[in-house]
């Protein structure tokens, strides 16, 4: 094995990671602040991606405005998302607040709808983003030569939106409020917080990533249908292995299982879900809480 | 020992009659096609409220209990095609593939020993997802995205499993033995044990009883119901795919579940009934194509409406509510 595929192994994994990162974060924000598993997560995905793309699609054509419909596009994807976890959020999820289970079982059913509406709507044939120009082609890299622009793009992006996220957390007001209320909801909502307002706008946060993520996966790999069901589990073992609602555990959840993902399947791909379901499973039997997770609430 | 009220018993065993003499009335459409296929479905939704009902834990892992199950009996089956190295009869393929489900039930059960509520639904979901993915990308046993076909199940009195009559009777029989055994089980002591770890994990602790045995037992016991599903399906089916265990199926039995109401074991079947119903009559009700919007949106209306299901919805109405109110433990309320 050459240092040349180990590093480019590596790399298809640390890119994998960024995106997953990306989608789980979003997932692990809601989760912090609300305790809703939201299993629509991967439906904001797919919305992201479909609306980003019909937009992006619909500019593309002309060359006047090619340039720039990659960035619209991606902005109409994160938009579209949001506003559907913001529906999500107010319609059904915000006044059976604390039914944890009644939530998980209210998205799920939502989950079914979107995919089947989007299908109905856009079609099931296979879709990608061109990436634009600046992002286009490849970018020299030391050793292995060079490496696709477009994937390094979506791991600074990742570390874009982790910084972003640790700032917006830690240094804004909206911030410490979110995280009085992952703390104690209710002494948050006493001292004259409206929690329900912070709930929505975390939630069309947390939606608003997933759609980002549904773009810019979308334009490193063709998307299809049963993509929802890929991220929702990806969101799901991300947080598990890392920890519910801790950003950190996110990114370190992320950079485990898409790198262990990518080794796998450079190593033995036939078996190579099998080492993801490993790794959850060993960090559940040291620590159920995840690597990065608080006991109790 | 009393499994049942005398009200219950009469209930029962005049539904179980009415169920066996049905083949002397229906087509054979209705006879393997609605209601035998309800019966197996609803198995496996069994185990799904069995586990809610009186352990208080969601399991979404059940269809990939099943389709354990069902790839050990494809794989041992002697008419699989792709023919597997190891073929046996299906009289031993067929107690090896629960054995199979309740091996797995039972490590499903350790590997989640730790959590509840919404991590517990989580965690099988995850590996529920993962089974499906992992046995669509390996073909050394699992034959990858195609799965394993023509698994048509043993000759029952000289006669193919899959013909209606002898495929209803036994789904029939089978699905009766099984709900009758839940009763049985949740009025023995590890029944009674099992609904004290609903109830308050902690005292049941105190009292003595090895909470973390009892877990895993109540999880084979449900890798077992669902393992007993899962053969019949793959038979009904004539095979199995990896699309057949993977996420929609699982919700498809969850939906199921939940329609029917998680409050008690009847309620898998009175959900199974429903589902089959939609799913075969969709296309004069609605749009064939959009099947799964209007089944998502029964089942939205069902959790928004009545967290506890029709049976839940049927005591609202009837005004009737017994002692324990259906919606503690680990029923979404």
């Amino acid at each position: 094995m050459s240092l040349q595929f180990m590093i480019t192994v590596t790399l298809n994994g640390l890119t994998l990671a960024a995106l997953y990162f990306i989608v789980a974060s979003g997932f692990s924000l809601i989760f912090g602040l609300m305790r809703t598993v939201n299993m629509a997560h991967g439906s904001l995905y797919m919305i992201g991606a479909y609306v980003g793309f019909s937009v992006f699609d619909s500019l593309y054509a002309s060359n006047a405005t090619a340039g720039y419909a990659w960035y619209v596009g991606l902005l109409a994807g994160v938009v579209a998302a949001a506003v559907a976890g913001v529906v999500i959020q107010v319609v059904f999820l915000g006044w059976m607040q604390g039914q944890e289970l009644r939530q998980a079982l209210v998205t799920i059913g939502l989950s079914i709808i979107i995919a089947d509406q989007l299908l109905a709507h856009f079609g099931g044939n296979p879709f990608q983003f061109f990436a634009p120009d600046a992002l286009f082609g490849p970018t020299p890299v030391p050793v292995i030569g060079r490496y696709s622009t477009f994937r390094l793009f979506q791991i600074g992006l990742a570390l874009a939106v982790g910084v972003g996220l640790w700032l917006l957390l830690n240094k804004t007001r909206l911030g410490i409020m979110v995280r009085a209320g992952v703390d104690d909801r209710q002494m948050l909502a006493a001292c004259g917080v409206n929690v329900p307002l912070i709930s929505v706008a975390t939630f069309a946060l947390g939606a608003g990533l997933a759609g980002l993520g549904g773009v810019i996966g979308a334009t490193a790999q063709p998307v299809a249908l049963g993509v929802d069901v890929k991220f929702l589990l990806t969101s799901l073992v991300v947080v598990i292995v890392g920890g519910m609602g801790s950003i950190g555990g996110t990114a370190i959840g992320a950079i485990l299982i898409g790198v262990a993902e990518q080794w796998g399947q450079a190593l033995f791909p036939t078996y190579s879900v099998i080492l993801t379901f490993a790794i959850m499973v060993a960090v559940l039997a040291v620590r159920p809480q995840g690597l990065l997770g608080r006991t109790g609430r | 020992m009393i499994l049942m009220s005398r009200t219950q018993w009469a209930v029962t065993a005049l539904a179980l009659a009415i169920l066996a003499v049905l083949p002397l009335l229906l087509p054979d459409f209705w006879l393997s096609g609605i209601l035998g296929r309800s019966l197996i479905y609803g198995i496996v939704a069994l185990s799904i409220t069995f586990l809610a009902s009186y352990g208080g834990f969601i399991s979404l892992a059940q269809t990939m209990l099943a389709g354990i199950a069902g790839y050990t009996v494809a794989i041992l089956a002697p008419t699989a095609i792709p023919a597997g190295q190891n073929a046996v009869s299906y009289w031993l393929a067929m107690p090896l593939a629960v054995l199979a489900a309740t091996l797995a039930g039972a490590v499903v059960g350790l590997i989640a020993i730790r959590t509840r509520d919404i991590y517990l639904l989580m965690i099988t979901l995850a590996l529920a997802v993962g089974f499906s993915l992992f046995a669509q990308s390996n073909i050394d046993w699992f034959n990858g995205y195609e799965g394993i076909r023509n698994v048509v199940g043993p000759e029952l009195f000289g006669q193919p499993f899959r013909a209606h009559a002898v495929f209803y009777y036994v789904a029939l029989t089978v699905s009766a033995l099984l709900y009758l055994m839940v009763l049985y089980v949740v009025r023995t002591p590890f029944g009674l044990v099992l609904q004290g770890i609903r109830d308050n994990p902690r005292r049941v602790s105190a009292l003595g009883f090895d909470v973390a045995v009892h877990r895993i037992a109540a999880f084979a016991m449900a890798g077992f119901i669902a393992g007993c599903g899962g053969v019949l399906i793959t038979f009904y089916n004539i095979g199995i795919t990896p699309g057949s265990i993977g996420m929609t199926a699982t919700v498809n039995v969850l939906v199921m579940s939940v329609i029917g109401g998680l409050g008690h074991p009847i309620g898998a079947f009175i959900g199974a009934v429903i589902f089959t119903l939609i799913d075969t009559f969709a296309a004069t009700i609605y749009d064939r194509d959009r099947f799964n919007t209007l089944i998502g949106l029964v089942f939205l209306g069902i959790v928004v409406a009545s967290p506890d299901g029709v049976l839940g919805l049927g005591k609202r109405l009837t005004g009737w509510r017994k002692q324990r109110d259906a919606g503690d433990g680990g029923t979404p309320h």
